[in-house]
Parts: structure tokens; sequence; C-alpha cells
């Protein structure tokens, strides 16, 4: 019960982008087409289980028993760099097809706040290795459901008439804002 | 570019926020009131400045292939400086900042900045470039900072000037996402004319 409850504040109440701010400018930037935006999601996805899980680790078994914590910024950063660039390497290996659909957006993980916040909120909210890892994964597939619903609204709105000075970004951003609005909605849930 | 554009560019020109879109986390999460939004503009305007001056120096050192790892090292020093000082100095607009002063490091202004224009200028105008940025950044949270707390919670700096509360949606997170939305449409409309 305490898990479900965990998934479903981490993907709907507390989503992500919508009300944490975290990864705008991939949600932003890779909105435009549903089928990009389930690539993103999904890469997403992968990395922030996988950087959630080394980075817990590192904290415990290194940071820790050496005193070093207030090294955690600089070494997080590094170890998803390092992680991001082993998983593009490994995928190209094994898997052609699956390197394919996200191989192109895995460089781009590496700024994505999202990677490095979930990371950091782990540490701080005091989770286990379990715990960790089911809000690590919950949070980006809250992060792919809103980069979606994002892309399906935006295919649409291609062909609406949206003045000048509104084009692009500002529309865009008004756009999530109602989103988050409808978002909101949830906050009775948990 | 004459080393004074190099400093005013950044201010409605070249604007971070509301020209060049980058680092928009930190600009949403951190705006719910204009004192929060300067506080982190200042944060990152001090890494940014320290950053550009560092690679500024270091551009010939830094071999071409691994640059953005030793980018990102600077920076991520520069940041974790900012993150004890805060904490020890300002422990309130820390615990207020939170998480958003260690994302500090991949809020993408900082690194943009350090690839297209400290690796390839001098150290003076990189600090320029550097503070330039910054300020732009802060004043455009300022900005931001300024209306929604006007508009959600009717005060200015953490004066009220209204009796009750104002829209709490400005507050919250859909007021960031449509505030900003209408800044940049603005910025837009100004810069075309």
């Amino acid at each position: 019960m305490e898990y479900i409850l965990l998934i479903i504040s981490a993907i709907f109440v507390n989503n992500v982008v919508l009300a944490q701010f975290l990864g705008i400018c991939p949600f932003l930037g890779v909105s435009n087409k549903v089928s990009t935006a389930l690539g993103m999601g999904g890469a997403v996805v992968f990395v922030i289980v996988l950087a959630t899980m080394v980075t817990y680790l590192i904290h415990t078994y290194v940071l820790i028993p050496l005193g070093i914590t207030f090294m955690q910024t600089i070494t997080f950063i590094l170890v998803i760099a390092a992680l991001v660039q082993m998983v593009e390497i490994i995928l190209k290996k094994i898997s052609q097809p699956l390197y394919q659909s996200l191989g192109i957006f895995l460089p781009l993980i590496t700024t994505n706040c999202a990677v490095l916040g979930v990371a950091i909120l782990v540490i701080k909210k005091d989770y286990n290795l379990l715990e960790g890892v089911i809000y690590g994964g919950s949070t980006a597939i809250g992060f792919a459901l809103a980069l979606v619903i994002m892309a399906g609204i935006r295919e649409q709105m291609e062909l609406a008439d949206v003045p000048s000075g509104m084009k692009g970004v500002p529309i865009s951003l008004v756009t999530a804002g109602i989103l988050a609005l409808a978002f909101m909605g949830f906050a009775g849930l948990v | 570019m004459s080393q004074i554009q190099n400093f005013t560019k950044g201010f409605l020109k070249e604007n971070p926020i509301l020209v060049l879109v980058l680092g928009t986390c930190p600009t949403l999460a951190t705006t719910s009131s204009a004192l929060n939004g300067m506080g982190m503009g200042l944060a990152t305007t001090f890494v940014l400045i320290g950053s550009n001056v560092a690679i500024s120096l270091l551009k010939n050192v830094i071999p071409d292939k691994v640059r953005i790892p030793g980018f990102i090292v600077v920076i991520a020093t520069f940041v974790t400086i900012v993150d004890q000082v805060m904490q020890a100095y300002v422990p309130s607009l820390y615990e207020t900042l939170g998480i958003f002063i260690p994302l500090i490091v991949v809020n993408c202004i900082v690194l943009g900045r350090a690839e297209a224009f400290a690796s390839k200028n001098t150290v003076w105008s990189s600090f320029l470039d550097g503070a330039g940025m910054g300020l732009g950044f802060t004043c455009a949270l300022g900005v931001l900072g300024t209306i929604r707390e006007i508009l959600g919670s009717g005060s200015v700096m953490g004066f009220k000037f209204i009796e009750g509360d104002g829209i709490l949606a400005f507050i919250l997170a859909p007021g960031a996402f449509i505030a900003l939305g209408y800044l940049i449409a603005v910025v837009n409309k100004i810069n075309k004319a």
C-alpha cells in the first residue's frame, strides 16, 4: 500500500514537470510529436532508474564512510554523465533497434535536471534502495506522461491560428500552465 | 563586439531566459516571490562568473576531446562552493531554494556560456559575459517573481498592499508557466519592433 501511494504521488500529484519544475527543457524541446515524446520518455525512465540505483549505492558506500558528502553534487553529475555514455555504448552493441529509437535522446539526458534532481531528492528524503528505485521509476513515468500529453496537444495546435508574438515557446508555456492546473486536480488523491 | 556589448547583451537582446529560453527549471521553480527569484539569480551569477573566468584561463590546458566533462567539473566546483556558503550564511533562503542550488550544475546557461563564449575568448571578456548573462538572468527572475508575487499574494518584496489573499494559482505551478509564457511573448514583441 505504501508503495502504491508513493507511485501515485510521484506520477500524478507531484508530477516532476508540472509540479516540481524539473526537466522543463526537454519538455519544451522534444514535445512536437507523440512518437519522439515516447522515445524520449522511454530513455528517461531507463536512465533515471539506473542513475538512482548507482548514485544511491555510491552515496551510501563511498561518500558517507569517507565523510565527504559535500562532494555529492560533483560526484553525482560525473556518475550520471559516465552512466549515460556507457548506456549509449552498450545499447549500440546489443540492441540496434533500441539504439535507433533511444540513441539520439541519450546525450541530451545528461543535462536533464530531472535525473540529477531525482538522485538528490532520493538522498534528501532518506529513502532506502527499493523506495528510491520505485520513486525514481514512477517520477520518470510521470515525466513521460506529461511529455506525451503535451506532444498530443501540440500536434493539434499546429492547426490553430496563434497570434504572432505568442508563437513557439510562449504558447507552449501557457498550455503547460493549463495542463498544470488540470494536474492540480489530483492533489486530493494522496 | 565591444566590451560594453559583451556585458549588456545579456539583459535584453540575448537574455538567457526571455530570448534564448535556457534554464527554465530554476526560473519557474524559484520565482514564487521576487526575493527568492533574485537570490537564485545571484547564486547563478556567481557560478557563471566563476566558471567563465576559470574556463577561459584553462582553455588551452583542457584537451578538446574531454572539454565537456572538464567544464562540468569546473562548474560543479563553483556550485559546491555556493551551496556550502549559502547553507552557512543564509540558511532560510537555502531552505526555500532547496534542491535548485545543486541543480545549477545542469543549468544550460552555465554550460552554454562556457562552451559558446568562455572557451574562445579572453578572461576579461568572459568575465563581462558571465556578469552580464548572470545579471540578465537575475533581472528576468526578479521581474517574473514580482509579477507572480503581486498577482498571487498581493505584495511587493514581502510588503502587502492588498487585503486578503491573491490569486493562489500564481504562487503555485500553473501561474509560473502562464506568467513566463506571457512575459516571453511581450519580450518577443519588443525585440521584433
